[in-house]
């Protein structure tokens, strides 16, 4: 806590400086003159008085003066305090005991119980410290001398002149052999960890550009794993997630396979002849992470057919193969070719066509 | 009055530590350690108190956090999520949140110290900056401290993955994609964080054992780095009366400053205490587990993060495919670019500085911001450039709010950030170059009392009455920026080092840096002196550091 409310103007800091150069030299001088001898610098090896220089505190010199009864109102303020902050314990432990967690409201309650009394606890304790340094300690301020940070140039010269004379008496300077072979036996050390970390991972190969789509996969609901007839979203607007069959659990799949479905009038499309035999009856299936860094592009604006990826606003016009009208995707979202088995139910043509989710270097 | 006899235990002490240690001088020099006062100063015990808090909280969590992400099916007391499968990790974030008493609070504790951590370290670095307290000899005390920074923002993300919640699994999702984007190594990158395909089973030990151990440990050997030096080489000062290069005034650690720090550090955890006790933090019951299929919009990240956000939001869509490969600079750029273009500036400024002015004294007194203002300038365009991103990773709050379109939102920071920092630093310039003026004046002719005086011809005049001492000290505090070594020699000759490509930058530079100064004011109407005139040459530095000590 920082306050500069010296109210003791002449216990502050000195107007003059020491008048010999040989003063600021010393090694360590500390406190500030009393008014009469302004003209000088106690420091700590001024001859003691009475045998004890600490006589009228810490830092001969410095005063401050405050009424008694200032200070002693300081004192019951800060004994106050540390009082409450030791009830503040007492209410820790009984409100552990007493409010137990559980549900959402009995752990709120037993949350503000434990937080608020540790509140008033360590607020307390401040409180008090607070009073006792503001009422009750003098303010003044010290001046302490710095040392200059450079070492003086005999001294430098002294050690560099050592330092070489070592190195030379170990031979290091002298065999270009020793330490040649030394350095090369060193140089590789901070490549070995790297070697070590190989098997952190395997490599990528062509994970990325394959999911667990493949010809004949149905297509399950997200969340149910019920499979999905043609017939059964049939009304224009509709949208849903949907998953491989049987990776309904898998994590690593779903990253990678998820798709979203979306129903439009047939109509409404406008894509190439090879896109319009990827879609089902107006049923047309798109990767639901997004090509940017790979969030799920879950929203759908029914009535502009957009889609919108949450994360950084990517928009894909549904209708037009997910063409990015807006935002900082630069891919479409690609196309699942999907059609319907003998018994109605959607699946898909083959895997995706191309990489699904974020830009990669080997993309190409 | 004469001082209290040592009580005996104390005294034993003592001695049993001093016979082994030789401690009593090293002691009594540390004790009188002068810590000088002004309230910039605690931004950096705050950021300290909180780190600690951080360790304590944290600590407390890793004894019921699980960092697996082995599924589990849920049946703990939180109901509302009972059945649904999960991994271990959140599975153990709701039991530490429901069924152990005080673990909602730490874990909120433990969340609101990495706010107050980060933005502490934040503003601190700033208060260094503008006031230029990173000169030599405290370089490497700055560098310490951005690397703190640094570590701090990525502590703070894997933190925020732990749980893996739905939101945190989104802010790996993202970190998946980033890592994506880099050219040759992206995908081997990705595959060795993850231990293969996203999200793997891998990532949350991975991040814990980060977490937890290695990041931590850094930093703590790093923030003891930082205050071992700072206690050897002493706080800086602001200007003031009595105040100089040679010498540090202000309250002693012992006993005063002891116990304020003391009372400072209770007064932080207190605050944090109330907003983990009142204030909720990440409710990760909310968000349900991790499912890369579903997302909740609205989502924003933790604030530290807002900028990065942001800077992938508005940066165009722009991806080179060719030769068979991609390079996807819409996230490339603003995800590692952009954070490159904040960071490095920041890191190597002192070394920067020091190149172009050719300052290599030895500087105790800080800088007021208005006396260096390209350096404050230059801040502000970089704060502005932060604050800008940041604004921007809000965009769609934002328009929805004013109820503009996203569209228009995006478009006015792609402009505004190129805009704003330009701007930023002109006005601030010349608002800096406007106060060093009125400083100049009033050292000279005093200050514009207010009191109008008719004088015996009938005129009237405002009163100017002069500075107090320790109020002109402040106003003459400047430093001029030194010359640079002459360009030319007696004979005319250039001196090979402004001659060579990077001698000629340097000196374009110093240039700028210098060619609006202000001259220092003299006290007292002595006249206005021409400090352009009175430029100290850069002789040898050493001797340099020496006179500016005595002088
Ligand atoms: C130094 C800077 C640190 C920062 C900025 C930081 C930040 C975070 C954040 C933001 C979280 C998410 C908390 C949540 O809302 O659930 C977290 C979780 C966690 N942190 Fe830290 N942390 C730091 C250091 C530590 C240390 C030193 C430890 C352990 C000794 C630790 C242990 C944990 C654990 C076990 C969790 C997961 C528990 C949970 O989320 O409930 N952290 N950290
Ligand atoms: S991840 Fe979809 S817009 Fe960024």
């Amino acid at each position: 806590m920082t306050d500069n409310d010296n109210t003791n103007g002449s216990a502050g800091v000195p107007g003059e400086e020491p008048a010999d150069g040989a003063e600021t030299r010393r090694p360590r001088v500390i406190g500030t003159p009393p008014p009469a001898e302004s003209h000088r610098l106690l420091s700590t090896d001024t001859p003691e008085t009475d045998g004890d220089p600490y006589a009228a505190g810490p830092y001969p010199g410095m005063a401050h003066e405050r009424s008694e009864e200032r200070i002693r109102s300081g004192v019951r303020w800060a004994a106050l305090f540390f009082v409450i902050a030791f009830l503040g314990s007492v209410a820790f432990v009984a409100g552990y005991v007493i409010f137990q967690v559980g549900d959402l409201w009995q752990t709120k309650w037993s949350n503000m119980a434990l937080g608020g009394s540790l509140t008033v606890i360590l607020l307390a304790i401040a409180s008090g410290m607070t009073m006792w340094v503001r009422r009750v300690m003098p303010h003044y301020d010290v001046v302490d001398e710095r040392h200059p940070l450079p070492s003086e140039q005999p001294e430098k010269q002294d050690f560099g002149k050592f330092f070489m004379a070592g190195a030379k008496e170990s031979g290091f300077t002298r065999y270009p052999l020793l330490r040649r072979t030394l350095m090369l036996a060193m140089a590789p050390l901070g490549l070995l960890p790297l070697v070590l970390l190989r098997d952190l991972g395997p490599l990528p190969e062509k994970k990325l550009r394959h999911t667990d789509w493949k010809k004949g996969t149905k297509l399950v609901v997200d969340g149910t794993g019920e499979p999905l007839r043609a017939a059964d979203f049939s009304s224009p607007g509709g949208i849903i997630t949907v998953v491989p069959e049987g990776k309904e659990h898998d994590l690593d799949s779903i990253a990678k396979s998820t798709v979203l479905l979306i129903k439009l009038r047939p109509e409404e499309l406008e894509l190439t002849e090879e896109q319009m035999n990827w879609t089902y009856d107006g049923i047309i299936a798109y990767s639901k992470i997004c090509t940017h860094v790979g969030c799920p592009a879950a929203l759908y604006e029914q009535s502009t057919h957009r889609i919108l990826c949450p994360c950084h606003q990517s928009t894909f016009d549904a209708r037009k193969a997910a063409k990015v009208t807006f935002g900082p995707a630069a891919r479409p979202l690609p196309m699942l070719p999907i059609t319907v088995d003998a018994e109605g139910y959607l699946v898909a043509q083959s895997d995706f066509h191309e990489p699904v989710g974020p830009s990669f270097w080997e993309r190409g | 009055m004469t001082t209290p006899p040592t009580p005996k235990a104390l005294g034993g002490v003592g001695t049993y530590i001093d016979d082994r240690f030789h401690s009593a001088r090293f002691a009594g020099v540390n004790l009188r350690k002068v810590f000088p006062n002004h309230w910039s100063f605690m931004l950096g015990e705050i950021a300290l108190y909180s780190f600690i808090i951080i360790l304590l909280s944290g600590t407390f969590l890793t004894f019921w956090f699980n960092p697996s992400m082995h599924e589990v099916v849920y049946d703990g007391s939180y109901t509302k999520l009972h059945g649904v499968t999960m991994s271990q990790a959140y599975e153990s974030t709701l039991r530490i949140s429901f069924d152990v008493r005080g673990g909602l609070l730490m874990r909120q504790v433990h969340h609101w110290a990495a706010l107050i951590f980060i933005a502490a370290m934040f503003v601190h670095m700033l208060r260094v900056f503008f006031t230029g307290a990173f000169r030599k000899p405290r370089e490497l005390n700055w560098l310490i401290g951005a690397t703190l920074l640094i570590l701090g923002f990525v502590e703070g993300l894997l933190g925020y993955s732990l749980p893996d919640d739905l939101l945190s699994g989104m802010g790996l999702r993202i970190a998946e994609g980033v890592l994506l984007s880099i050219p040759v190594v992206g995908t081997y990158l990705m595959f060795f964080l993850f231990g293969g395909e996203f999200p793997g089973h891998d990532i949350i030990p991975r991040f814990f054992t980060l977490h937890v151990l290695l990041i931590p440990g850094i930093m703590l050997a790093l923030v003891v780095a930082h205050f071992m030096i700072l206690w050897h080489q002493k706080h800086t000062q602001y200007p003031g009366k009595g105040k100089k290069e040679s010498n540090v005034i202000g309250t002693p650690m012992y006993p005063a400053f002891a116990v304020k720090a003391g009372a400072f550090f209770f007064f932080v955890f207190g605050v944090t205490a109330l907003l983990g006790a009142f204030a909720q933090i990440n409710p990760v019951w909310l968000y349900g587990p991790f499912t890369p299929a579903a997302i909740s919009s609205g989502s924003q990240p933790d604030f530290y993060m807002g900028w990065l956000e942001g800077s992938l939001r508005v940066f165009p869509a722009w991806e080179i495919n060719a030769f068979g490969y991609t390079l996807a600079l819409s996230v490339l750029i603003p995800a590692l670019g952009i954070p490159g273009l904040v960071f490095t500036p920041l890191i190597i400024w002192p070394f920067l500085e020091q190149w172009v002015t050719g300052d290599k004294r030895q500087h105790h007194v800080v800088d007021r911001p208005r006396n260096a203002p390209v350096r404050t300038a230059f801040g502000m365009s970089g704060v502005t450039l932060y604050g800008l991103l940041w604004l921007a990773g809000a965009n769609d709050v934002i328009s929805e709010r004013l109820d503009v379109p996203l569209y228009g939102t995006t478009w006015f920071f792609r402009f505004a950030l190129i805009l704003g920092p330009i701007i930023a630093f002109i006005v601030t310039k010349r608002i800096c170059l406007g106060l060093q003026r009125r400083d100049a004046a009033a050292a000279s002719h005093g200050y514009e009392s207010g009191i109008i005086k008719q004088l015996p011809s009938g005129e009237f005049i405002e009163v100017h009455q002069l500075l107090t001492e320790d109020a002109e000290t402040v106003a003459v505090a400047k430093k001029e920026v030194p010359a640079l070594a002459a360009a030319v020699d007696g004979d005319g000759v250039p001196s090979p080092g402004s001659r060579s490509m990077m001698g000629r930058v340097r000196s374009r530079l110093h240039n700028f840096v210098v060619k609006d100064d202000i001259p220092v004011g003299e006290p007292h109407g002595n006249g206005h002196g021409d400090g352009h005139g009175g430029r100290p040459e850069l002789g040898e530095a050493e001797a340099e550091e020496r006179k500016e000590l005595r002088h």
